[in-house]
């Protein structure tokens, strides 16, 4: 529908767009129809997706087997076209807990329902009492530790029985924690203009980054005990903590090392113009926006840490793929390798896609409408 | 405002700014030669020259964003050395409003604007954005504080940028060529503002290409080439009777059209 009215010059109100350009279809004629091309790809995307959903949504769910006690119960009850979900069901503490003593499980769970309400005021704005959670989110790790570790009134539990998702996130969210502070110091340290400073920083950094994870779990696991005095005990978990947290420190060091190369020397003389002290104007001004560009980033570095925290298998920690693969050697359930593996993976991706969304949202909530 | 009222503003006998035999190089090259200026409490001055001509890395000496490497500068008394301290203190009594505003996007108008005071001069916040407030109705847009500088113009966020240096009350007020980046239609807004500070009687260096300006409210025009200062004077003898045959050829070519 066309206006085809006339006005007179300067006086040519708003009009709406054209309807064709609006609406459902204006939108599917635009993006899926709009050229040859298009209109191949739209109908190739269809078909594949025709092949690949229905299939796996019925070994996933529709065929798949929830309850038994060995794999022929699942070949009995599906012919074995669907999944085997009872193994995994059969083996769900031990992915969850690892060799964690069944008695003493409730201060896991304790601590899992606690880490959300602790990262809660830490991740969103808007929470009631902010302040008060805040100082409880700091007092977390210690809690946890406590919880988990025990002594001080709790059966102490050796962390040689950490094991599965419970491993996972411990090492995920204390190397998240502690890699960001300690990464934007080495990054502000590589900045410096203090040359001893700059050096140790560059060296750290180079060194951590030019040398793979393994390596580092490896000499967490056996060399540290050459340089610490004998007869040291020093936790294998720990050594692996410090490993890991230091690893990606200093990738996010070079990630936030780019965030503050992208801010304008106007920003550092406004400040430095109005008589801010070095770690004034870094904390009200650089800082704020140089982790704003550096995001996507910073949570890329988490989401390799996090899925890197399978590596510790190497050096004898179980976690949820160190169990799985145990799982496997049980002959009962021979041959399930694939429920194992997809199992693990959602359980990754669940974690690592939140992190990709919650990384989205603070994009956006920080956006203040400057390009800079 | 006419420039007979201007001139008749008083300036005192007292020297704010004094700089001495100052060069700097960067690296080799020597962009200020012996730059000698005394500036009078209450003194306006406006500085041109072409560009590359040493004019905005001469008043970035002042509060030492740039460094200077020969001769001295004293500002309110207090001498300009590596003493953080000193730096500090000078910082505090020298406004700067620079040719990109260099406001900060991720702030608000008003935490643009009361962020200094509270951590530098350590005021409550409520006095500070009350200040803040106050200055924001004089450079006339106090229905932007809660806005971001993305969302402003550019005339808007030079205002912003200039209420800004006076939420800090300094006695000195640099501008590094404050209406470049402008848009025609947006430097009389800005324009407007710095005479009213002019006419409050504040110390001002202003480095600009807007001759009008300097007519209309500068005690004394420098002309500085090459690094150095090639002529002085206030602003009749300088515009009408230019001495130095850089300065004929300068003023000639930004009058011609």
């Amino acid at each position: 529908m066309s206006d085809s009215r006339e006005y007179a010059v300067g006086t040519h109100p708003d009009l709406p767009p054209p309807l064709s350009t609006s609406g459902a279809i204006g939108w599917i004629r635009g993006n899926l129809l709009s050229s040859p091309t298009n209109i191949i790809l739209t109908v190739l995307s269809i078909y594949f997706l025709y092949k690949v959903v229905p299939p796996s949504l019925n070994w996933l769910f529709f065929d798949a087997t929830f309850n038994g006690d060995s794999r022929q119960d699942c070949r009995e009850a599906s012919n074995g076209a669907g999944a085997c979900w009872a193994f995994v069901k059969h083996r769900f503490h031990l992915f969850v807990y690892g060799f964690y003593p069944v008695e003493q499980r409730w201060r896991v769970d304790i601590s899992f329902i606690l880490l959300p309400l602790a990262l809660w005021p830490v991740l969103f704005d808007k929470v009631p009492y902010r302040k008060h959670l805040l100082k409880f989110s700091i007092a977390f790790p210690f809690i946890a530790g406590w919880l988990l570790i025990g002594g001080f009134g709790l059966t102490p539990v050796s962390t040689d029985y950490f094991g599965g998702f419970m491993l996972t996130l411990v090492i995920g969210v204390t190397g998240i924690v502690f890699s960001l502070p300690i990464g934007v110091a080495l990054a502000l340290g590589r900045q410096s203009n203090m040359p001893v400073l700059r050096v140790i920083c560059v060296t750290f950094i180079e060194f951590i980054r030019g040398v793979p994870l393994i390596t580092l779990l490896f000499v967490a696991s056996t060399m540290l005990n050459y340089f610490l005095p004998p007869g040291t005990q020093f936790n294998l978990l720990l050594r692996v903590l410090i490993m890991v947290t230091l690893f990606s420190a200093a990738y996010i060091a070079e990630v936030v090392r780019g965030g503050l190369q992208a801010i304008p020397k106007g920003q550092y003389e406004a400040a430095d113009s109005m008589g801010l002290k070095y770690w004034q104007s870094m904390q009200k001004i650089i800082l704020p926006q140089a982790l704003k560009i550096s995001i996507p980033g910073i949570v890329n570095t988490f989401i390799g840490l996090y899925k890197d925290t399978t590596l510790v298998i190497i050096i004898g920690l179980l976690d949820p793929l160190g169990i799985g693969r145990a799982s496997l050697a049980d002959t009962k359930w021979t041959g399930l390798t694939t429920e194992i593996y997809v199992f693990v993976a959602i359980f990754f991706f669940l974690s690592c896609f939140s992190m990709a969304r919650y990384s989205l949202y603070l994009e956006n909530k920080l956006h203040t409408g400057h390009k800079r | 405002m006419s420039e007979a009222q201007t001139s008749k503003m008083a300036v005192s006998d007292e020297t704010v700014i004094k700089i001495h035999k100052m060069h700097k190089w960067y690296g080799s090259f020597h962009v200020l030669k012996d730059i000698n200026l005394d500036v009078k409490r209450g003194e306006r001055i406006v500085v041109c020259g072409p560009s590359g001509s040493g004019k905005s890395t001469m008043i970035r000496c002042i509060n030492r964003l740039e460094e200077h490497q020969q001769g001295d500068i004293i500002v309110d008394g207090v001498e300009l050395t590596n003493d953080l301290k000193n730096i500090d203190a000078i910082r505090r009594e020298v406004g700067m409003v620079f040719q990109h505003f260099n406001l900060f996007p991720h702030l608000t108008i008003l935490e643009n604007l009361s962020l200094a005071p509270i951590w530098v001069k350590r005021e409550p916040r409520k006095q500070a954005e009350e200040t803040a407030m106050r200055y924001l109705e004089r450079v006339k847009i106090p229905e932007q504080a809660l806005k971001y500088p993305g969302q402003l113009s550019g005339g808007q966020q030079q205002r912003v940028a200039i209420a800004r240096s006076l939420c800090m009350n300094p006695r000195i007020m640099l501008f590094d060529e404050p209406t470049s980046a402008l848009d025609p239609e947006m430097i009389k807004e800005v324009l407007d503002v710095m005479i009213e500070l002019a006419e409050e009687g504040r110390t001002m260096i202003c480095v600009t290409h807007e001759m009008g300006f300097a007519k209309t409210v500068a005690n004394r025009v420098i002309f500085m080439d090459g690094g150095e200062i090639i002529e002085q004077n206030e602003p009749n003898e300088f515009f009408d009777n230019p001495q130095h045959e850089r300065t004929q050829l300068f003023l000639s070519q930004i009058l011609a059209h």
